[in-house]
């Protein structure tokens, strides 16, 4: 289809010379002007997206250091050196750590909230907009009023833990709390999003097939979400699971201001990781190779979120 | 559904107010303690109303310490310059990817398709080093050009193009309108809906970004909100909670007050990032 | 007024040939229909005489002039499209304005708030207000021109469309079958109003369809075509008449013509379903097809029978079906008269006078038939 526009000299008739030169067809023109649209996203694309995607490839096989006058090729030398660090392997146990809770939380969460508020049809909207807040509210903002909820001395959570005769605790200062803390934060964060996306789920579910359900003896809320809601709602929860997956492989922002990884390592995550070795120790040449082991990640999720994105309706 | 019994209704009402409680906590908290003095925040004692209701101080505190008026106009100056060069940019190819005919057009789209793919972050270390070597690093271009361009934005627009009747484009053709002015003067127009969707999509997401300004701003004069907040607090930890309280409820209530106010459109666009 | 001239006009997409060589000479001021079975090219043909389509070969020329390559609107062509077409985002006042406006005004006045500011604007905008509440008051639309297109009915979309398209005054209109989202109805009463503006335009009427009917109402002459061919041109009673192949036969009149099977024998007479018409053939032996319009069939009589296997009744008229030996599809004939309809599975007699046979031969061309000379009663129509 493509090529219709070249094809275009092709039909000149006898009689066209009587007529003198052909002009120009705008059919060809249009291509031009086509081409001429197009222009500026296809060159923005390359020098913002793919240029830079091959060149992280390309850096994480090289020492490059930010201001060094030269570098040189040193192969897998980076993937060695991170395999062989134990901080990378922290970081990365963390954020799978980090994921493995944030993601069914926010799912299961989110999940619920949305089938409560589906259950009945007073306040919805209410409801809608106060769970969703936290996905609007900018999270750097929120993650320093955590901080201070989660404040050992003066905190609210704290507060209330005394308050029934509970011992505080240094939520973000102890090494056995500060990733959890994090999680908290996330799902806290998450759960809004992905509770829109299970009512967008639940809305495109045919009202006939719960009277057909209600008609085949199905009458109890639980079988009536055995039998119709939950098959209905399988590709759907596949998406949210995924979606999640790799908003939270992201993470970033609580980290860098709440505990900057620490303490002792105990809340570093790849992404922080990737910052301070490219962005604080300029070592871009290993913070790309870290980069590429997320990418890795990402895409490998993105890839199966693909897959599942055909089976959902609304997408 | 059918009529429910009045306890399941109660029973509902009440489990979702207590998570709503649980999710408004930290949005109460902050405000609370943005309107305490000092003292009252600095006590065991817990309480939710202030005694002293001090909010006017702790903002005034707050706009004195931190040039916040310049951070919210430098996140107004850099979302809407955003979302400017993003439609400027995506508009024209997402319809000519919509509905003309060239040489690579569908290479180019598979091209956009896998660019959305690319997370935000997978990027950063290259386009840095292109920022600096372009002498950009610290500057809003460093802030606004690299969000230039949206593959994102091109898809849902091409796609949204693609249910424009081709007999309209024609009409505007045989009317005398260009293909350039078909983009502006017809497709525009007719997908307002879809623009406001990925507009509000635009702007909160660079809004609260908070990685990228990270990365490349070093001048307070350039700081975007977020940043502007995380610096406040790195300033005054452990110090003043009511200014920054006071701070974080300045940063997130343009975009907060907007949702409230549309939120339908607003849930539209964010959730968009589900396809994305 | 425009004479529009196609010649060997060819398209393909891709690989496959939509148009084959299309020669038509459209004479200035006539209301000519392409009408063709859905896929024929009729739509391809007539955005290649707007200029939206390029043609793979051949030449366009109107008025004598080759337009190829020439921009859409620079060929003063107005064209009336299915969906309407009408700018949503626009009032109807300014979706007629457009095409005005885009020629009268230059670049620069066109600009959004800046454009207002140029003082000879408001001159020309009174121009071209002046032409919208002509045009509107013409189609009867004037008290609409405030509305969007989403506040339209239908038939009012399709007048506003028709306005845009008058406005400007073109060279000649082209219609993309600009009935087929109306309802049944509508569509009979806009049929009227289309041919009606022609007589006041007197201008070139370019109009496709599907519908036979609205081409045999509406047109001086109809163009049929099938399969990326042209096969007929000629004014609807003579196509109806006289089809010179067996798609255009089939495609025109409803209901559809009768096929029989039939065949011509070496001594050049005539069979139809085994029985001997009275006809003779100028052509060769060989298998044939023998077509008859269903007011054409004769029953209660003849030489053939079969079995009525079904009726409608349409309150004027009637049309009975009849299944017989050696055909798959039934026959079909219309009865003026529904008070004196047969019953259903009953036994009847049917027949056809000589000069209601339209023959064709197995490659579907027409066959030549004379009467044959051995006539028994001169007055009446022989039946066979």
């Amino acid at each position: 289809m493509s090529d219709m526009a070249i094809r275009i000299g092709a039909g000149d008739s006898p009689e066209q010379a009587a007529v003198g030169p052909r002009p120009r067809s705008h059919r060809a023109g249009t291509a031009l002007t086509a081409q001429a649209l197009v222009a500026p996203a296809a060159m923005l694309m390359l020098i913002i997206l793919l240029g830079p995607l091959a060149g992280v490839l390309a850096l994480s096989f090289t020492d490059y250091q930010l201001g060094a006058p030269s570098f040189s090729w040193i192969g897998l030398a980076n993937y060695r050196e991170m395999f062989a660090d134990k901080v990378f392997w922290i970081s990365l146990r963390n954020t799978l750590t980090y994921v493995v809770i944030v993601v069914p939380g926010s799912v299961a969460l989110g999940l619920g909230i949305a089938l409560l508020i589906q259950s009945g049809s007073s306040l919805r909207s209410w409801y809608r907009t106060i769970y969703f807040l936290p996905v609007m509210a900018t999270l750097i903002a929120m993650a320093i009023v955590w901080e201070f909820m989660l404040h050992p001395q003066f905190g609210l959570i704290n507060g209330l833990l005394r308050s029934f005769g509970m011992q505080g605790h240094s939520w973000l200062q102890d090494r056995n709390t500060a990733l959890y803390s994090l999680c908290a934060i996330g799902i806290w964060q998450a759960v809004g999003f992905n509770m829109v996306l299970f009512l967008a789920g639940l809305v495109s579910i045919p009202k006939p097939l719960y009277d057909a359900a209600e008609i085949d003896g199905a009458s109890g809320a639980w079988s009536r979400f055995r039998l119709v809601t939950w098959p209905m709602l399988g590709p759907v929860t596949a998406f949210v699971v995924v979606i999640s997956s790799i908003r939270s492989f992201q993470v970033f922002d609580t980290v860098q201001v709440l505990t900057k990884g620490g303490p002792s390592k105990s809340s570093e995550v790849l992404i922080y990781t990737m910052y301070t070795e490219g962005f604080e120790f300029f070592r871009s040449g290993y913070g790309a190779a870290l980069t590429v082991v997320f990418l890795v990640f990402v895409l490998a999720l993105t890839l199966l979120k693909a897959r599942l994105n055909r089976g959902v309706h609304y997408a | 559904m059918t009529r429910r019994l009045p306890v399941w209704t109660v029973t509902r009402h009440a489990v979702l107010i207590a998570g709503a409680l649980v999710i408004l906590m930290p949005f109460i908290w902050m405000i609370s303690t943005a309107s305490k003095p000092q003292t009252e925040i600095f006590s065991s004692h817990l309480h939710l109303i202030p005694e002293h209701f001090a909010l006017w101080d702790n903002l005034r505190a707050a706009f004195a310490k931190a040039d916040l008026w310049r951070f919210l106009l430098n996140g107004l100056i850099v979302t809407v310059s955003v979302f400017t060069l993003q439609l400027l940019v995506a508009l024209p190819a997402a319809y000519a990817l919509a509905k003309l005919r060239f040489l690579g057009r569908d290479t180019l789209f598979a091209l956009v398709v896998f660019c959305i793919l690319i997370p935000p972050q997978a990027t950063a270390i290259p386009v840095f080093l292109l920022l600096h070597k372009l002498g950009l690093l610290d500057s809003y271009a460093a802030l606004i050009l690299p969000f230039s361009i949206s593959v994102f934005g091109i898809f849902l627009m091409r796609q949204f193009f693609k249910t424009v009747p081709d007999d309209l484009i024609d009409a505007a053709r045989m009317d005398g309108i260009s293909e350039f002015g078909i983009v502006w003067r017809v497709m525009l127009p007719t997908a307002i809906p879809a623009v406001t969707a990925f507009g509000i999509f635009s702007v909160v997401a660079h809004w609260n970004d908070y990685f990228w300004p990270l990365i490349v701003l070093n001048s307070e004069y350039l700081r975007t909100p977020p940043l502007g907040v995380a610096n406040f607090r790195n300033n005054e930890a452990g110090t003043d909670y009511g200014p920054l309280m006071a701070a974080a409820m300045v940063v997130i209530a343009p975009l907060v007050i907007a949702f409230l106010l549309a939120q339908r459109r607003f849930i539209e666009g964010i959730t968009m990032t589900g396809i994305k | 007024m425009a004479a529009i001239e196609l010649s060997a006009i060819r398209k393909s997409f891709d690989r496959t040939d939509v148009l084959k060589g299309i020669d038509l000479k459209i004479e200035p001021g006539e209301f000519i229909s392409l009408v063709g079975p859905s896929g024929c090219g009729k739509s391809t043909l007539l955005r290649i005489i707007a200029g939206l389509e390029t043609q793979t070969s051949g030449q366009v020329r109107i008025d004598g002039e080759a337009v190829d390559g020439v921009r859409p609107s620079a060929r003063n062509l107005a064209m009336v499209f299915q969906s309407y077409a009408l700018y949503p985002h626009l009032t109807v006042f300014d979706n007629i304005a457009v095409p005005l406006r885009m020629r009268r005004l230059s670049a620069a006045q066109r600009l959004p708030l800046l454009g207002r500011l140029i003082p000879s604007r408001h001159r020309t905008e009174r121009g071209i207000r002046e032409d919208v509440e002509r045009v509107a008051a013409l189609l009867e639309i004037s008290p609409l021109l405030s509305r969007k297109p989403g506040q339209l009915s239908g038939g009012q979309r399709q007048r506003v469309a028709v306005g845009r398209a008058i406005v400007r005054q073109p060279k000649a209109f082209l219609f993309d079958e600009p009935l087929s989202n109306l309802d049944a109805k509508l569509r009979v009463h806009m049929r009227a109003e289309i041919a009606q503006l022609h007589r006041r335009l007197k201008t070139t009427f370019v109009y496709v369809t599907h519908d036979q009917a609205e081409a045999m109402t509406m047109s001086g002459r109809i163009a049929v075509m099938i399969d990326g061919h042209l096969v007929q041109v000629g004014k609807p009673a003579d196509v109806y008449d006289n089809p010179r192949d067996i798609r255009v036969a089939e495609f025109v009149g409803s209901p559809k013509i009768n096929v029989l099977p039939g065949m011509v024998r070496a001594d050049r007479g005539v069979e139809a379903l085994g029985r001997p018409l009275e006809l003779s053939a100028a052509a060769a032996a060989g298998a044939c097809r023998i077509c008859v319009r269903p007011e054409r069939i004769e029953l209660g009589g003849g030489p053939f029978a079969g079995t009525v296997t079904h009726l409608e009744n349409m309150g004027a008229e009637a049309f009975v079906h009849v299944g017989c030996d050696g055909m798959v599809i039934p026959l079909v004939a219309r009865i003026d008269d529904p008070r004196r309809l047969p019953e259903i599975g009953a036994p009847i007699g049917f027949g056809f006078a000589a000069d209601a046979v339209r023959a064709f031969d197995a490659s579907g061309k027409r066959i030549e038939t004379t009467p044959r000379l051995r006539v028994i009663q001169p007055r009446e129509p022989a039946l066979v």
